[in-house]
C-alpha cells in the first residue's frame, strides 16, 4: 500500500514537474514561429500581392539570417488569394485551424479583409491587414489591425488640396472593390465639410480596360472642376489616358492607392500631372535629416530594389511595416501571441514606411493625417505636390 | 414651342458626345468582334469552341511587349503573330490531333485547360503586372480631331486593322484553294475528305489562323488596354457572346454583332451606371441562348446541322 502510494506520488510528481517545466523550457529553446500571409500575390490586385509577397520573403530571409527574433526563426506561409474573398476566407481558417499560425499578415484588399475580420476574431489571431479601408478597424477588433494609412485622411488630404486650388465641384469615379467603394463612401461623407460637391459618381468594373465612354459622358458635365479617382487597379492609367486623349484638361486626383511607379510608367504622358496622397516611401531622400522614418525607408528601398531589381512601392510597404510591427511585438512580449496582441497594441512612435505608428485600445491603426503627404507626377517620377 | 422642348428632350446628348460613344462602342466592337472570328474558324473545321481564344490575344500582346525593346515594332509585331501561330499549330498537335473522334464535351474540356495553362505559363514568364506596347503613332495624350470629336490615332489602328484583318479573311476564303479547302471541310467533313483534303492539316492551320488574327488584335489593342496575363479571359467571354449573337460559324454575323455590342456597351454608360457595363453582355448572350440559340443572323435549320 505504501509502495503503492509513493509509486503514484512520484507519477504526480513527475507529472506535475512536467506540466510546470515544460512551457519554460520550450521557450527557452528556440521556437519557430509560423506566420501566415494572404496576399493577392496574381489577379487584378497584384500591384498590391506582388510587392507585398516579396517584401514579407526578403524581410523573412533577413531575420533568419539573423538568427531569428530573438533567437525564434521565423516561418513564412503566403497564400495567394487572387484578390479573391472566397478564397482569402478559405486560406484564413485553413492558416488557423490547420497551420496554427502565429499572426496574419494581409490581407492585400479591403474587400478580402472585411470578410475575414471575423474569423480572425473568433480565432483569437493578429491580423495584420495591408489594406487601406476603415472600416478594418473602425468598429475596432480585438485582434485586427492595419497597417496602411486611414482611407478619411486620404480623402481629407485631397479635399484640402483642392479647396486651395479653389475647387468646389468634382466628379467621383471607383473601382469596384472593397477598397473603391469604401473611398467613395468615405468622399461623400466628408465632402460637405471642404464645401465640396459631387456632381456625378460611377462606378467601374476592376477589369474594366477602357473607359472612354464615361470620361465623354463626364466630360459633357462643364460643370466638373476636378475628377477623383479610388481604385487600386490598371485602370488608374488607363483613365488618366482616356481624359486626355478626349481633350479633358481638369485635374485629375487619384487615391494613395496609386503609389507605384509602374502605374506612372503604364499611364505615361497621361500620367503627368496628376496629384495624390501617399506615404513618404516615395521619395525618402528628399526628406530632412533626422526624420524618424528617413533611414528606413532608404534601407527598405535600398534592399528591395538591389534584390527585385524593381522599384519599391507603398504596397510592400505595408507589408513591410506588418512585419516589423510584428516582429517588435515579439521581441517584447515573447512568443506569445495573446501577449504579442498586447504589446502591439501599446507600442507607441513605431517609425514605419507608411508613418510613424502609435497604437491603442481604441486606435488599431496608429496612424494620422500627418503620415500622408501630396504627390504628383513630373517627368515621369513621384515628386511632391505644390501648389 | 411644345414639339421643340419634345425634340430637345429626346436628344440629351449633343452630336460630339454622341460620336465619342460612337468611336468608344466600335473600339470595342471591332475588338470582340475579332475575337469571335477567332472562335468561328476553328468552330467551323472542328466544330469545337476553343475556350483559349482570349489568351492568343494575351500570348501576341505578351510577345510582341518583350521583343519590342529588341526590334523595331512592326518586325516585333510580325514576330509575335508567327509566334502566336506556332503555339497555335503546337496546341492543336500536342492536344487535339491524336484524338480520334472526341466528343464535342471533350474538347471543349481540353480547350479551358489549355487556356487555364497558356495563363499560368504566362504568370510565370511575364508576372503579374500589366505592359503595354507603345502608342504606333504620337503617345498617351496625343489624340486626333475628327469630327469635332478627340480620338486617340491607336483607336483608328485599331479599327482600320482589324477591318483590313476581316477584309483579307473573306477574301482567302472565298478566292484562295487553301481557305476553300477549310470551308469545304466546314460544310461537310467527310465530304472533304474523300474530296482528297486532308482535314487533319486544315485544323492545325484553323488554329494558326485563329491564333494569328488574335494575336495581331493583342498587338493593336495593346497600348489602349494594357496587356496582363490574364487579359483573355474577359475577352473570351465577351467575345464568345459576340460569335453566338451573329450566329456560330458566321464571320460577318459577328462582325455585325460585335459592333453592335460594342455600341450598346458604349451607349449603356449614358442611361446605365459604369458597373453595368459587363452585365449586359452576359445578359445579352443569355437571352440569346434561350431565345434564339442560332444567333441573330444564324439560320435556324443551318444551326440544327451542327453538332450544337
Amino acid at each position: 500500500m505504501k509502495k503503492l502510494l509513493g509509486k503514484s506520488l512520484t507519477i504526480v510528481a513527475v507529472l506535475l514537474a512536467a506540466v510546470s517545466f515544460l512551457p519554460p523550457a520550450a521557450t527557452a529553446k528556440a521556437e519557430t514561429i509560423k506566420i501566415g500571409a494572404i496576399l493577392a500575390v496574381t489577379g487584378p490586385a497584384s500591384f498590391l500581392g506582388g510587392p507585398e509577397a516579396r517584401t514579407l520573403e526578403m524581410l523573412v530571409e533577413e531575420v533568419n539570417a539573423k538568427g531569428g527574433i530573438d533567437g525564434n526563426k521565423v516561418e513564412l506561409i503566403i497564400k495567394d488569394s487572387g484578390a479573391s474573398p472566397e478564397k482569402a476566407i478559405s486560406f484564413a481558417k485553413q492558416l488557423i485551424e490547420e497551420e496554427k499560425v502565429f499572426a496574419i499578415i494581409g490581407p492585400s484588399t479591403s474587400g478580402e479583409t472585411m470578410k475575414i475580420k471575423n474569423i480572425a476574431e473568433e480565432g483569437k489571431t493578429i491580423l495584420l491587414s495591408c489594406a487601406a479601408a476603415q472600416v478594418i478597424v473602425n468598429p475596432v477588433a480585438k485582434y485586427v489591425f492595419k497597417t496602411p494609412q486611414k482611407d478619411s485622411d486620404a480623402v481629407r488630404k485631397i479635399y484640402g488640396a483642392m479647396k486651395d486650388k479653389g475647387i468646389s465641384k468634382i466628379a467621383v469615379l471607383a473601382g469596384n472593390t472593397g477598397f473603391g467603394k469604401a473611398g467613395k463612401g468615405q468622399l461623400t461623407e466628408i465632402a460637405p465639410e471642404y464645401g465640396i460637391e459631387i456632381v456625378e459618381a460611377e462606378v467601374y468594373d476592376s477589369k474594366a480596360t477602357d473607359l472612354s465612354a464615361v470620361v465623354s459622358k463626364l466630360m459633357a458635365n462643364k460643370a466638373i472642376e476636378a475628377v477623383v479617382n479610388w481604385s487600386i487597379v490598371p485602370a488608374q492609367g488607363i483613365l488618366a489616358k482616356n481624359m486626355r486623349q478626349a481633350g479633358w484638361e481638369v485635374p485629375l486626383y487619384q487615391s494613395h492607392g496609386f503609389g507605384n511607379i509602374k502605374y506612372v510608367k503604364a499611364g505615361g504622358a497621361a500620367a503627368e500631372g496628376i496629384i495624390f496622397p501617399a506615404g513618404r516611401l516615395l521619395a525618402p531622400e528628399l526628406l530632412e535629416d533626422g526624420h524618424p522614418q528617413k533611414a528606413l525607408l532608404i534601407e527598405y528601398t535600398k534592399a528591395y530594389e538591389s534584390k527585385y531589381n524593381e522599384p519599391v512601392s507603398t504596397f510592400g510597404g505595408h507589408a513591410y511595416d506588418a512585419f516589423k510591427i510584428l516582429s517588435a511585438a515579439i521581441s517584447k512580449a515573447g512568443p506569445d501571441p495573446e501577449k504579442a496582441r498586447d504589446a502591439i497594441e501599446n507600442l507607441k512612435n513605431f517609425p514605419g514606411t507608411g508613418g510613424i505608428f502609435s497604437f491603442s485600445p481604441e486606435d488599431h491603426n496608429g496612424l494620422d493625417i500627418d503620415a500622408f503627404a501630396m504627390w504628383t507626377v513630373k517627368d515621369g517620377q513621384f515628386v511632391p505636390y505644390k501648389q | 414651342m411644345a414639339a421643340l422642348q419634345y425634340v430637345t428632350w429626346q436628344l440629351p446628348m449633343t452630336s460630339e458626345l454622341f460620336l465619342q460613344y460612337i468611336f468608344a462602342g466600335l473600339t470595342y466592337g471591332i475588338i470582340y468582334a475579332i475575337v469571335a472570328i477567332g472562335f468561328n474558324i476553328i468552330y467551323n473545321t472542328t466544330g469545337i469552341i476553343n475556350f483559349a481564344q482570349g489568351e492568343f490575344v494575351m500570348l501576341g500582346g505578351m510577345i510582341a511587349i518583350s521583343l519590342n525593346p529588341l526590334m523595331p515594332l512592326p518586325l516585333a509585331i510580325v514576330l509575335a503573330v508567327l509566334i502566336t501561330m506556332m503555339v497555335g499549330a503546337l496546341i492543336e498537335i500536342v492536344f487535339i490531333r491524336w484524338l480520334d473522334k472526341p466528343s464535342v464535351l471533350r474538347l471543349i474540356i481540353i480547350t479551358i485547360g489549355i487556356s487555364i495553362l497558356i495563363r499560368e505559363a504566362a504568370l510565370h514568364i511575364w508576372g503579374e503586372g500589366i505592359r503595354s506596347l507603345p502608342y504606333f503613332i504620337g503617345n498617351e495624350v496625343s489624340s486626333v480631331s475628327i469630327l469635332g470629336t478627340r480620338i486617340s490615332p491607336q483607336v483608328l489602328w485599331v479599327m482600320g486593322v482589324c477591318t483590313v484583318m476581316v477584309i483579307l479573311l473573306s477574301l482567302f476564303f472565298r478566292y484562295t484553294l487553301m481557305g476553300q479547302k477549310m470551308q469545304a471541310c466546314a460544310a461537310n467533313r467527310t465530304a472533304a475528305t474523300l474530296c482528297g483534303i486532308n482535314t487533319r492539316n486544315m485544323v492545325t492551320l484553323s488554329f494558326m489562323l485563329s491564333a494569328g488574327i488574335g494575336a495581331l488584335a493583342g498587338c493593336v489593342m495593346s497600348p489602349i488596354t494594357y496587356t496582363q496575363y490574364d487579359g483573355g479571359t474577359g475577352l473570351a467571354i465577351k467575345g464568345f457572346t459576340v460569335a453566338i449573337m451573329g450566329g456560330l460559324g458566321n464571320s460577318m454575323g459577328a462582325v455585325a454583332a460585335g459592333l453592335l455590342l460594342g455600341l450598346l456597351e458604349a451607349f449603356s454608360v449614358s442611361v446605365l451606371p459604369l458597373a453595368f457595363q459587363d452585365a449586359i453582355s452576359i445578359s445579352i448572350l443569355l437571352v440569346i441562348l434561350f431565345v434564339r440559340p442560332h444567333g441573330l443572323f444564324g439560320r435556324r435549320d443551318t444551326a440544327a446541322l451542327k453538332e450544337f
